[in-house]
């Protein structure tokens, strides 16, 4: 028969050790985490010259697996291509990033927003306006 | 003052009240804080913080339980056996505050010329010139012990519901097996002390020769107690009887808000009782540096003694998963019970031998 002190006398030394370690729980709405470099969040419209970078070429809205993109293009007063309307809704939306890498001229990135919960279904759909990067 | 009522001087009965009260509150402040000091050794064992929202550091925490489960709902099931029901934590709770009654929890001090041996059940004869106590005090303490049992077959029963009769049944078939082991393995004690008295197992402990080490069959016998007193108590790794895994909550599965609270709080007063029975037979009880010349320290010491046991059984908690039931009766019947019995005889041979403890 095995000895069964011995085990039971390690556990209770693993135990007792832990006791003085420094605890990880993260007090989390008061302390944030530390959200990866490359983690896939909310979307954000880069913005170059005042304007944002998008010219409407439909590449993320063809490329989106979940179909959570809906771009409008415009014409502007120097008669460039633009989005005039960009959508994405939120509840569909994977976090796939294929939207990102898709983008040729660079204007969508992925954030390390995650706190996306909201209290009606029209809040979860981010307009333009909503995913311009803040300056 | 020589008001004598009933043959006792007055001084007595205050000072009977004085200690009921003293012990009493006590046990209730100790039960509270178990709860909370237990999920924070638990917590910290875990590498979490443990309850820390309630006042500073959570402090405030057992406060906020009990308010919240005296505003929960009393549901009493429909095809519950009502008295038994409601008598039932009752039956669990009263037994767990009354083991105190026997323990000592201080040596004798002395009030304005009147002699209070810090122990409910005892009082300091005059002519004699020595403490009375409870002659049987181990006896009652078993007794007691026994008793509460009772509370959480009857729960068990009362509640009409699978989960609670398998709860009650285990608990039951339990503590009967660990209470034979348990009662055992305190026998080589009295065999050296000569005396079922809490007070003169105590002074036979006085100067640290405190059991626990004072023999190799005492050793032995400290560590068997323990384990069968946690196992009597239902804590894990024996908590077989609310097996949360296997029974949603054992016994006390149907019972909500202030009853469901009672069983907790008999639950931890068992805890306390159990561990200070233990400091008493084993650690010496009072016993500690200077205890003899300054009485007012030995409450301290006991309550040290007490808590310090009552971090073993978190530490426990914390360390070993719960026993599988046939390997706790196993345990019970196989190992502990022939050990016990083992050590009577050893104690016995050692004794007609010429040994009995280290300290002669």
């Amino acid at each position: 028969m095995p000895n069964p002190f011995t085990p039971i006398m390690q556990g209770m030394k693993i135990t007792l050790g832990h006791l003085f370690k420094k605890p990880i729980t993260l007090q989390y709405p008061e302390e944030r985490p530390k959200v990866a470099e490359r983690f896939r969040g909310l979307h954000g419209l880069k913005v170059s010259h005042n304007r944002a970078k998008c010219v409407a070429c439909y590449l993320c809205p063809t490329v989106c697996p979940a179909k959570c993109i809906t771009v409008e293009a415009g014409e502007d007063a120097n008669h460039d291509k633009f989005a005039a309307v960009y959508e994405i809704d939120m509840l569909r939306c994977i976090f796939c990033g294929y939207c990102v890498e898709a983008c040729p001229v660079d204007a969508l990135k992925m954030t390390g927003e995650f706190e996306l919960a909201n209290y009606r279904r029209e809040d979860f759909v981010f307009t333009k306006e909503r995913l311009l990067e803040k300056k | 003052m020589d008001n004598v009522i009933l043959g006792l001087p007055l001084y007595y009965y205050i000072a009977m009240v004085a200690k009921v009260l003293v012990a009493f509150v006590f046990v209730l402040l100790t039960v509270a804080y178990a709860t909370y000091a237990e999920r924070k050794i638990i917590g910290h064992m875990q590498v979490r913080i443990g309850p820390n929202r309630v006042g500073p550091m959570g402090l405030l925490q057992p406060i906020a339980d009990g308010l919240k489960l005296f505003f929960k709902e009393e549901i009493i099931p429909a095809e519950s056996s009502k008295f038994a029901f409601l008598v039932a934590p009752l039956v669990a709770l009263v037994p767990a505050f009354l083991t105190f009654a026997a323990v000592p929890f201080g040596s004798t001090i002395e009030v304005m010329g009147y002699k209070v041996p810090l122990q409910i059940a005892a009082y300091y004869d005059t002519d004699m010139g020595k403490v009375v106590d409870l002659n049987v005090g181990v006896l009652y303490v078993l007794a007691m012990a026994s008793l509460g049992v009772y509370g959480i077959v009857l729960a068990g029963w009362a509640s009409n519901s699978k989960y609670s009769l398998l709860g009650g049944l285990r608990a039951s078939a339990q503590m009967v097996s660990y209470e034979l082991a348990a009662g055992l393995a305190i026998i080589p004690v009295f065999m050296l002390v000569g005396s079922l008295s809490l007070q003169e197992i105590v002074k036979a402990q006085e100067g640290f020769r405190w059991f626990i080490w004072s023999s190799p069959m005492t050793f032995v016998a400290g560590l068997l107690f323990y384990v069968c007193a946690l196992a009597e108590i239902n804590r894990t790794p024996f908590d077989m009887p609310e097996a949360e895994t296997e029974l949603v909550s054992g016994f006390c599965t149907e019972y909500s808000s202030m009853k469901y609270a009672m069983f907790f709080m008999a639950e931890y007063a068992n805890m306390v009782t159990v561990c200070a029975i233990t400091a008493t037979m084993f650690l010496g009880g009072w016993d500690g540096p200077f205890s003899r010349t300054m009485p007012l320290l030995s409450p301290l010491y006991f309550i040290a003694k007490v808590y310090f046991l009552m971090f073993v059984t978190m530490w426990i908690r914390a360390t070993v998963p719960r026993y599988r039931y046939d390997q706790l009766m196993t345990l019970g019947w196989k190992v502990l019970l022939p050990t016990s019995l083992a050590l009577i005889v050893l104690t016995g041979i050692a004794g007609f031998m010429g040994f009995n403890t280290f300290f002669g």
